[in-house]
């Protein structure tokens, strides 16, 4: 799943939208435009939830040709 | 639990070789990137539309006649044809589209101010006499694109810019319910209200739009489906309060379902 953050405009409808809640709003950060966008935590599940209430088609899903740990980046507390 | 969050890099595409599964941008909408309101329902009930009409395969032989509102922007992300027809008079201009070309597949995009307000007469009779064309409504309960005024669909005790202590019967009038009108008539014959305030309305959304696309090509006679969406902006709440909004003000008004179904 990735979120293109620059399409976003920090609405977080999609917030609302998914199941597990493994969406989180920034805080402080913001896209080039000025707004807040979501940032994905693990364990979501594939649902497309959040891709079907966006309203400016933020979200996209790609399968990597060759399975692979997921790159995980620790960002640590916020 | 800890309060450590793990995030996945999700700002950029995959580094290492992956294909694209999916954008979620159906075909026919050639630029995602739109000057709608954040959180406004409209583009979520467009993109039903297009993946209806991708599915379906009639990209070909569709052609949009758009009316008059804020969705009217968004018309020039899509490529399928589009007519802009006056303020209310869609269906209008549909009928003399499906009339010349029967084999074109003809649908209507329109807002309540537009269909409700100032063209009740022009969709009513397209109902009655059964022209075989697909209008849909996108029922926000004011006119959005001037600033959030009162629409014949707002309902009673709604706040908009026109009716700020809540919409009164005794000044204002009872709202309008589109759907349940042209249901009465014996040209419709297919009607069905929705929404698109969360994931499983949206899907809902999609289905009804289907069959009233199925009805038009079967030729049965006229099509509406009324999808309720969210104006933040008009409606004066933060857009993370639109859906509920929707939930507690328009949808206990204007039902949600199928009225007429063959
Ligand atoms: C004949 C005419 N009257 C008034 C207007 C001004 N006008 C432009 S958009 C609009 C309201 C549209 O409301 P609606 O169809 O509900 O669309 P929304 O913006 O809510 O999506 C109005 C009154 C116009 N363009 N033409
Ligand atoms: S696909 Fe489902 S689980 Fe994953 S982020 Fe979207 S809504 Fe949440
Ligand atoms: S629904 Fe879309 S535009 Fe709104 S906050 Fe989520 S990603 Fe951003
Ligand atoms: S004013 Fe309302 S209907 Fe118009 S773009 Fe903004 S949220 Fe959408
Ligand atoms: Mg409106």
């Amino acid at each position: 799943m990735v979120i293109d953050v620059e399409a976003c405009k920090g609405c977080d409808l999609c917030i609302d939208a998914c199941p597990p809640r493994v969406l989180e709003m920034t805080v402080h950060e913001v896209n080039t435009r000025g707004y807040r966008y979501p940032r994905l935590l693990a364990g979501c599940t594939g649902c497309q939830a959040c891709a079907q209430i966006c309203p400016d088609f933020v979200f996209q899903v790609y399968k990597y040709d060759t399975p692979l740990e997921l790159p995980l980046e620790d960002q640590g507390q916020q | 639990m800890s309060d450590e969050r793990i995030y996945l890099s999700t700002d950029s595409p995959p580094q290492e070789p992956a294909a694209l599964v999916d954008d979620f941008t159906p075909s026919l909408i050639t630029q995602a990137n739109h000057h709608l309101c954040p959180g406004c329902g409209e583009p979520i009930a467009i993109r039903a539309a297009m993946e209806a009409i991708e599915e379906l395969e009639l990209a070909h032989s569709t052609i949009t006649v758009f009316g008059i509102g804020c969705y009217t922007a968004f018309a020039h992300n899509l490529d399928v044809e589009v007519v802009q027809a006056l303020h209310g008079r869609a269906p209008s201009v549909a009928t003399g589209i499906k009339r010349m070309l029967p084999d074109g597949f003809v649908m209507t995009v329109q807002g309540d101010g537009d269909m409700v307000n100032e063209g009740l007469q022009e969709v009513l009779h397209a109902a009655a006499r059964g022209e075989n064309i697909t209008c849909l409504l996108l029922n926000n309960g004011v006119f959005g694109e001037t600033g959030g005024q009162m629409t014949t669909t707002t309902t009673l005790g709604q706040r908009t810019k026109t009716s700020i202590e809540g919409r009164d019967p005794h000044q204002h009038g009872h709202p309008i319910l589109l759907s349940d009108l042209a249901a009465t008539m014996d040209g419709a014959a297919y009607v069905a209200r929705c929404a698109v305030n969360n994931a499983g309305n949206v899907a809902r959304t999609k289905r009804y739009i289907t069959r009233a696309y199925e009805s038009q090509m079967a030729g049965a006679g006229f099509s509406l489906v009324e999808i309720l969406t969210m104006c933040p902006t008009g409606w004066f709440v933060d857009t993370l309060e639109g859906p509920e909004y929707l939930q507690d003000t328009l949808a206990p008004v204007h039902n949600i379902g199928e009225l007429k179904a063959p």
